[in-house]
């Protein structure tokens, strides 16, 4: 009788405990989902919409109204301050991610050779300039280039050199706003390698060093390929992000001196905003698509791969 | 093996070789500090000359005498500036705008990363990795679709976004909420999986577990994000340039660049002043909290 009994406790109480724990399972995926919503919706309606929106926008008119296919990119195709703007793009990201990796590697070395205490003053003052919002340090800049008041240009004088028209001319001008971008982008790889170097376990060296390895055999052989990971990672973010920019530019020289420094950030600002055309602006700013999905693939897999390497 | 080692041993001529040794480093540690400060002085000029022209006024700046000098120093330029009310409104302005986006940015991003990071759910590592990739979609991208998606609502619902300051509400947290979510994640999934279960068993539910456990733990991580969220927000240049015009609506950075730069007469002492200023925050808050913030910064690549 009691054992009945408890059985029959048993034999009720075991699935009411299963469907608990299902309904409690299944309040948790709907509880997890509730808390991710605001999230979704903040990425759904601000960002992937308008992505997919500008495609859209890329194919009508100029007042909107009517759809024009591609014309608007055949229309980009025929002019030359198109293809102008497309080599000036690909140099300034190229040559800026370049330089900001060499100095950002080469001044985390220095750093990484000072005694431990003083590390992190240097650090602090090195990392600087990516504090400073880019358009207020651009305007130093701006008034360091100035045409008639430079004060590079004062230096140069003083030296017994011409001086220079930084803004003015079409090369100098491109090589001010490539000079900007690598001050303020160099101390961002500055952190990150001096991070990476840290993690370099000494003994690789001290064996590197026994085997008779020079420096540059140390550098090559030990840390280069136990930095890659990074290296590669920080090359496409920065990649991304230089890629994209549009502060530095459009404070600096707005795109002049006759279009000669534009990006395709600052021309699609020109072209859509300032010059009404929302169309031909966003098929201006979609050509920044390819490079930033090639980057984001090869950072997808790296993550994949740090995701397997960890479990 | 053995032989070798004693040889080693042996060949008693180490020392000199020791002694080389530690002067390579000397002079390698010589050469650092040399290059070092060639650097600092590269990445320094700016900031330090945006200070020296600060201090300058208009007359010694025309007169063209060594720029990188200030004979008569004066605080003119910052006592103009701020009792400037154009000026004022653009610092309230930005104040405004960042602090509210921090705390929308907090309110989506922390209990979504708790989520994603503990409480597996279908589709929430597919979201995750999403969540990352929207951080790589540029703002520059999504200015002029979203310009034109805020002049449709206003047509649909009479809702005036362009031309306001709140609309830099709507927009920033597409800005911060995807990094601040990755990087929350990655902190949180840090927590050992031992310490939640306990206070599961203790009866302990969600909510709970968020606030009493693992906001208090990840506090450094959450402390990295708020500080990226503010910087962040307080830089962003573009969405204002593009979504507002109006004086009384503009934040500092747009402020400064379209008020103070009248036509061709470029009063600089007032715009480095202004400059200065209004990279002030950022400035105060990294010299306080360097650590958290080069943890927040690293965090992005190296977490995950």
């Amino acid at each position: 009788m009691v054992d009945a009994a408890i059985s029959d406790v048993r034999e009720l109480s075991t699935p009411a405990k299963r469907t608990g724990m299902r309904r409690m399972l299944q309040r948790k995926s709907s509880i997890a989902f509730l808390m991710t919503l605001p999230l979704i919706l903040l990425i759904g309606l601000l960002v992937l919409y308008p992505a997919f929106y500008a495609v859209h926008l890329a194919t009508l008119n100029k007042s909107m109204q009517r759809f024009v296919g591609l014309s608007n990119f055949t229309f980009l195709f025929n002019r030359e301050t198109f293809w102008m703007v497309v080599r000036q793009s690909c140099i300034f990201a190229l040559t800026a991610v370049i330089f900001k990796a060499l100095i950002g590697f080469v001044v985390a070395h220095f750093v990484h050779n000072v005694p431990a205490n003083k590390q992190r003053r240097w650090r602090g003052i090195l990392l600087i300039p990516w504090v400073i919002p880019p358009a207020m340090s651009t305007l130093a800049w701006l008034w360091l280039f100035d045409p008639s008041y430079s004060a590079f240009n004062w230096i140069l004088v003083h030296l017994g050199l011409s001086p220079v028209a930084w803004t003015g001319d079409a090369y100098w001008a491109r090589f001010s706003v490539i000079l900007i971008n690598v001050w303020f982008g160099a101390p961002f790889f500055l952190i990150m390698y001096l991070a990476a170097l840290k993690s370099v376990p000494d003994q690789l060296y001290e064996a590197a060093q026994i085997d008779g390895a020079n420096w540059w055999q140390r550098i090559w052989f030990v840390t280069l390929p136990m930095m890659r990971n990074i290296i590669a990672i920080t090359v496409l973010f920065s990649t991304i992000v230089t890629f994209a920019n549009f502060d530095i530019v459009q404070v600096l020289t707005a795109g002049g001196p006759i279009d000669k420094t534009h990006v395709f950030a600052t021309w699609a600002f020109r072209l859509g905003i300032q010059g009404g055309d929302i169309p031909l602006g966003a098929s201006v700013s979609l050509f920044m698509f390819p490079i930033l999905a090639v980057c984001a693939i090869f950072i997808l897999r790296d993550i994949r791969r740090r995701g397997n390497e960890a479990s | 093996m053995t032989a070798a080692t004693v040889v080693m041993d042996k060949s008693a001529p180490t020392r000199p070789r020791y002694g080389s040794m530690s002067r390579d480093r000397r002079w390698a540690l010589r050469w650092s500090y040399f290059f070092l400060v060639l650097f600092a002085i590269f990445f320094l000029t700016p900031p330090l000359y945006m200070f020296i022209t600060s201090l300058k006024t208009s007359a010694e700046i025309s007169a063209a005498t060594n720029p990188w000098w200030v004979y008569h120093p004066s605080l003119t330029n910052y006592i103009e500036l701020l009792t400037s009310s154009t000026y004022i409104i653009f610092f309230r302005n930005s104040a405004i705008v960042s602090i509210f986006v921090v705390c929308i940015t907090m309110i989506i991003s922390v209990p979504a990363a708790f989520a994603l990071a503990r409480m597996k759910f279908w589709g929430s590592a597919v979201l995750a990795t999403g969540v990352f990739l929207t951080y790589l979609i540029p703002d520059t991208l999504l200015f002029i679709p979203l310009f034109k998606m805020f002049a449709v609502f206003n047509e649909w619902t009479d809702i005036q976004l362009i031309n306001k300051w709140w609309v830099l509400l709507i927009v920033y947290p597409t800005l911060t909420v995807p990094f601040c979510t990755w990087i929350m994640i990655g902190y949180f999934a840090s927590i050992p999986k031992e310490l939640d279960e306990a206070a599961l068993m203790d009866g302990a539910n969600y909510r709970q577990i968020l606030f009493k456990i693992f906001i208090p733990v990840a506090l450094p991580g959450l402390i990295a994000a708020t500080i990226f969220a503010f910087t962040v927000s307080w830089a962003q240049f573009l969405y204002p340039l593009a979504f507002t015009t109006s004086p009384d609506q503009l934040v500092l950075p747009v402020g400064i660049i379209t008020t103070l730069i009248k036509g061709d007469v470029f009063n600089w002492g007032q715009i480095m002043t202004g400059a200065l200023l209004g990279a002030a925050p950022p400035l105060i808050i990294y010299a306080f909290l360097m650590d958290y913030y080069i943890a927040g910064l690293t965090a992005g690549a190296t977490k995950g």
